[in-house]
C-alpha cells in the first residue's frame, strides 16, 4: 500500500494497463504536452510517446469519433475528457456510435473505449462547467459507468474499464483529484458493478456514487452525534448496478436516502427509487428520499452555488425524515 | 474530370485509349464485362428490393442506390480485400461490391437471421468486417470519424491497408467532417474521403445549402481534392486504382468528390422527382448520365459486347437477384430469445446491467436470466 493522490492513481492505472497492453493508447484535450488539464496524465508522454499519448484537437464529437472507430477496429482508446461537460458534443459518437454498435452489427463489433474525465461540479465554474453527466451515459443500453470515489477505487476501476470489452465511462471529479489515500501496489482491479460499504449503520441506509460519497460520509458522522448510524452505500458502479447490494443494505436499514450530484429528473437516484420500490417495496420503513442538485443550471454566485449544491446538512436532514425525526 | 495533378489525369475521359489496351481504360474485355455483371447485379438486386418493399417485406428506411453503381463498383473494386470501407446508409451495393453476398444483404433487408448483420441492422446498418465493410451509418456524417479511427488502427498497428470512407453531399455540412479532415490531415490517416455527390441531400440541392463548392470543402485541412465522374466506372475504377495504391504508399489522406446522380427518390416513399428536382432533370439522367449504359455503349461501339452477351450478363444479374431475394424469404426471422443478445460484449459477473425488469430471456432478469450458453445476457444477474 501506497499513499496516493486520487490523480497519481488514474494515472498508475492507465500505466499499469499500458504496461500490459499495446492496444491502449490515450488522446484527449492537454494530455500529452500539457501533462493533462489536471495533470492526471503528468509524465506519460514521456514514457510512451506520441504514438501512445495523443493531444488532440479541441474536436470533442471529431477524437471521440474516431477513438471510437478505432476501437471498433480492435484497440483500446481511454478517451479523455477534459470534463463531461465538453463530451455533449460528443454524445452522439458516444450513443449512436459505441453504444449501438454492437448490437446492431450483431455481435460483429465490440467497441472497447473508455472515457474518462471529470464529472460534476467544482468551485464557481457556473452553469456550462457544472453539471453530472451520468444519466446521459447510463440511458444508453450498451454502455457501462463506474465513478470511483477514493484513490483505490480510482485505480482499480478505471483498470478494470480499460480491460472491459463494452465502453465504459469512468466518471471522476474535479475536487476529488487531490483527495489522498491508500492505494495497493502493484496490479489491482476493482470488478465492475460490486458496490462498497464506506460506513456500517443499521438506522438508515444512504446509497450514493462518485464525489457524494465524502459528502454521505460526513453526513453520516453527523448522525452519529445523535446516535444514528448510517450505512452509506458507494455504488461505485452504476451500470452494471449491484442491485444485491442495494437490497441488502433496504432489508436491514428499512430507510433509504439516494444522494447524488446531479439533477433529479430521470436522474441516477430516479432509477433507483424505481428499483427499490419494485424489489423491497416490504422493506420500506418510508418513502425514499432523494437528494439531488436543485432542479436548476448552477448558478455562479458562491451563495447560489451552495444553496443548489447537495450538501451535508440536507442529507441528514433527508435522513431524520425517513426515520421520522 | 479530374483535377490536373490528380491520379486519374491520364484516364480515358476523352474517350481514347492507350494503346496497348484491349478496351477502355486499358482493360481487358474480361474484365470490362465483369464490371457491368457487377452494375447489372447493383441494379437488379436494387430494384428486387423495391419490389420487395412495395409488398412488404422490407420495412422501415430503404435508400436505393440506382444511378450510382458506377461509384460502387469503381471505387470498391480496386481495393484489396482487407481495405477498410465505411459509409452512410445508402449502400446496399457498397457491401455487394465490397464481398458480402446478395443473399446476405437481402436477407438483412428483410430483418433475418441470415443477414449480414443477423437482422438487426436492417438496410441502414449492413456489416461484415470480415469482408472489410464497416457498416452502414444513418447518422449523417457520423461516419467520418468513425473512418478516421479505422484509419488511425491501420496505422497505429503499422498496417499497410487503406480505409475508403464514404458519405452524402449533405453530409460535409456537419461538422464531424471538419473535425475528422483535420486529424485524418495532421495524423497523416491513410484513408480516402468519398462525397457521392449526387446533388441532394433528400430534397435540399447542395447549392442552396452551401457556401463554397465541394472542391474546395478538404482544402482547409490541407487535403487534396479531386473530382471524379461517378457515372463513368472506367475513369472511376482507374482513378481509385491509382489513388489508392498512393495512400498506401503514404500520401495520407484525400478527398473525392465523386459525381453522380439518384435517379430514384430519397428513400422509399419519396417520388423520383417533384418539389426540389423537376422530372426533366431526372429523365435526362436517366437518359444520358446512366453508368450502366454509359459502359454498355462504350463496349458495344467498341466491339467489345454483343447484345447476346450484355442479354446473358443481365439474366445472370436478375437470377443473383431473385436468389438473393428467395434466399432472404428462406431465412428464418430472429430467435425471441436474442433480443438482449449483443447488447453487451462482456457480462461482467457481477451486477445488473439491465434494468427493464423484464423476466424473459434476459440477463437482466431477477430470475437471472436464461442462461443460454453463449449468450452475453446469461448471468448478468449479480
Ligand atoms: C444527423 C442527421 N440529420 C438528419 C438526418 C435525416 N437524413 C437522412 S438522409 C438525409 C440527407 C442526406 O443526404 P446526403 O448526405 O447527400 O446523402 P444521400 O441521401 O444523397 O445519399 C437526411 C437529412 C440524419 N439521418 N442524420
Ligand atoms: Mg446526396
Amino acid at each position: 500500500m501506497a499513499e496516493l493522490t486520487y490523480r497519481e492513481a488514474l494515472n498508475a492505472a492507465m500505466c499499469q494497463e499500458m504496461d500490459r497492453d499495446d492496444s491502449v493508447f490515450l488522446m484527449g484535450e492537454e494530455v500529452a504536452e500539457y501533462d493533462g488539464a489536471y495533470k492526471v496524465s503528468r509524465g506519460m508522454l514521456e514514457r510512451y510517446g506520441d504514438r501512445r499519448v495523443v493531444d488532440s484537437p479541441i474536436s470533442e464529437l471529431g477524437f471521440t469519433g474516431l477513438c471510437v472507430g478505432a476501437a471498433m477496429a480492435g484497440l483500446r482508446p481511454i478517451c479523455e475528457f477534459m470534463t463531461f461537460n465538453f463530451s455533449i458534443l460528443a454524445l452522439d459518437q458516444v450513443i449512436n456510435s459505441a453504444a449501438k454498435m454492437l448490437y446492431m452489427t450483431n455481435g460483429q463489433v465490440p467497441v472497447p473505449i473508455v472515457f474518462r474525465g471529470p464529472t460534476g461540479a467544482a468551485l464557481q465554474l457556473s452553469a456550462q462547467h457544472s453539471q453530472a453527466c451520468e444519466t446521459y451515459y447510463v440511458h444508453a443500453p450498451g454502455v457501462k459507468l463506474v465513478t470511483p470515489a477514493t484513490p483505490a477505487d480510482a485505480k482499480g476501476l478505471l483498470a478494470a474499464a480499460i480491460r472491459d470489452d463494452d465502453p465504459v465511462a469512468v466518471m471522476e471529479g474535479e475536487l476529488l483529484y487531490n483527495v489522498r489515500g491508500e492505494v495497493p501496489d502493484g496490479e489491482y482491479v476493482i470488478p465492475l458493478g460490486v458496490a462498497d460499504r464506506k460506513r456500517s449503520g443499521d438506522d438508515v441506509s444512504i446509497v450514493t456514487h462518485g464525489k457524494m460519497v465524502h459528502v454521505a460520509l460526513q453526513a453520516a458522522t453527523a448522525l452519529a452525534r445523535e446516535e444514528i448510524e448510517a450505512d452509506v452505500l458507494d455504488l461505485r458502479s452504476i451500470r452494471p448496478l449491484d442491485v444485491d447490494a442495494i437490497l441488502e443494505s433496504v432489508a436491514r436499514t428499512n430507510r433509504v436516502v439516494y444522494l447524488e450530484e446531479g439533477w433529479p429528473f430521470a436522474g441516477v437516484g430516479a432509477q433507483i427509487v424505481a428499483l427499490i420500490q419494485d424489489e423491497a417495496f416490504d422493506d420500506l420503513d418510508a418513502p425514499v428520499v432523494r437528494v439531488t442538485q436543485a432542479d436548476v443550471p448552477m448558478p455562479y454566485a458562491k451563495n447560489l452555488e451552495q444553496l443548489a449544491k447537495p450538501g451535508v446538512n440536507a442529507v441528514v436532514d433527508a435522513c431524520k425524515r425517513v426515520l421520522y425525526l | 474530370m479530374t483535377d490536373g495533378a490528380g491520379p486519374g489525369e491520364n484516364t480515358m475521359a476523352d474517350g481514347s485509349e492507350p494503346a496497348a489496351s484491349t478496351g477502355p481504360g486499358g482493360f481487358t474485355r474480361e474484365e470490362l464485362h465483369a464490371l457491368l455483371a457487377d452494375m447489372l447485379l447493383y441494379r437488379r438486386f436494387e430494384e428486387k428490393a423495391e419490389e420487395a418493399y412495395a409488398i412488404g417485406k422490407i420495412g422501415g428506411f430503404c435508400h436505393l442506390h440506382i444511378g450510382q453503381e458506377g461509384l460502387a463498383a469503381g471505387s470498391i473494386k480496386p481495393l484489396r480485400d482487407d481495405d477498410l470501407v465505411i459509409t452512410a446508409y445508402r449502400e446496399h451495393t457498397q457491401a455487394i461490391a465490397k464481398g458480402i453476398s446478395p443473399g446476405a444483404v437481402m436477407a438483412e433487408l428483410y430483418g433475418r437471421v441470415g443477414g449480414c448483420s443477423g437482422g438487426r441492422g436492417g438496410s441502414m446498418h449492413l456489416f461484415d468486417t470480415t469482408l472489410g465493410f464497416w457498416g452502414g451509418h444513418g447518422i449523417v456524417g457520423g461516419q467520418i470519424p468513425l473512418g478516421a479511427g479505422l484509419a488511425w488502427a491501420v496505422k497505429y498497428r503499422g498496417g499497410d491497408q487503406i480505409c475508403l470512407c464514404f458519405m452524402g453531399d449533405a453530409a460535409v455540412n456537419q461538422g464531424a467532417f471538419l473535425e475528422a479532415l483535420n486529424m485524418s490531415a495532421i495524423w497523416h490517416l491513410p484513408v480516402i474521403y468519398v462525397v457521392e455527390n449526387n446533388g441532394y441531400g433528400m430534397g435540399t440541392a447542395f447549392s442552396r445549402v452551401s457556401a463554397t463548392e465541394m472542391e474546395a470543402r478538404s482544402g482547409a485541412c490541407g487535403i487534396p481534392a479531386h473530382t471524379v465522374n461517378g457515372q463513368d466506372v472506367v475513369e472511376t475504377h482507374r482513378f481509385f486504382e491509382e489513388l489508392a495504391e498512393r495512400v498506401r504508399a503514404g500520401a495520407g489522406p484525400q478527398f473525392v468528390n465523386a459525381v453522380t446522380y439518384r435517379f430514384r427518390g430519397h428513400s422509399m416513399s419519396d417520388p423520383v422527382s417533384g418539389t426540389y428536382r423537376s422530372k426533366e432533370e431526372v429523365d435526362s439522367h436517366v437518359e444520358a448520365q446512366d453508368p450502366i449504359k454509359i459502359l454498355r455503349d462504350r463496349l458495344m461501339d467498341a466491339g467489345l459486347l454483343t447484345q447476346e452477351e450484355l442479354e446473358a450478363l443481365d439474366a445472370e444479374a436478375r437470377a443473383l437477384s431473385d436468389e438473393a431475394a428467395e434466399f432472404a424469404d428462406a431465412s428464418p426471422l430472429p430467435d425471441p430469445s436474442t433480443l438482449y443478445d449483443h447488447v453487451y460484449a462482456e457480462i461482467n459477473p457481477h451486477g445488473r446491467l439491465f434494468l427493464d425488469g423484464r423476466e424473459h430471456g434476459s440477463g437482466g432478469a431477477r430470475d437471472g436470466g436464461r442462461g443460454a450458453s453463449g449468450s452475453p445476457a446469461g448471468g448478468a444477474h449479480g
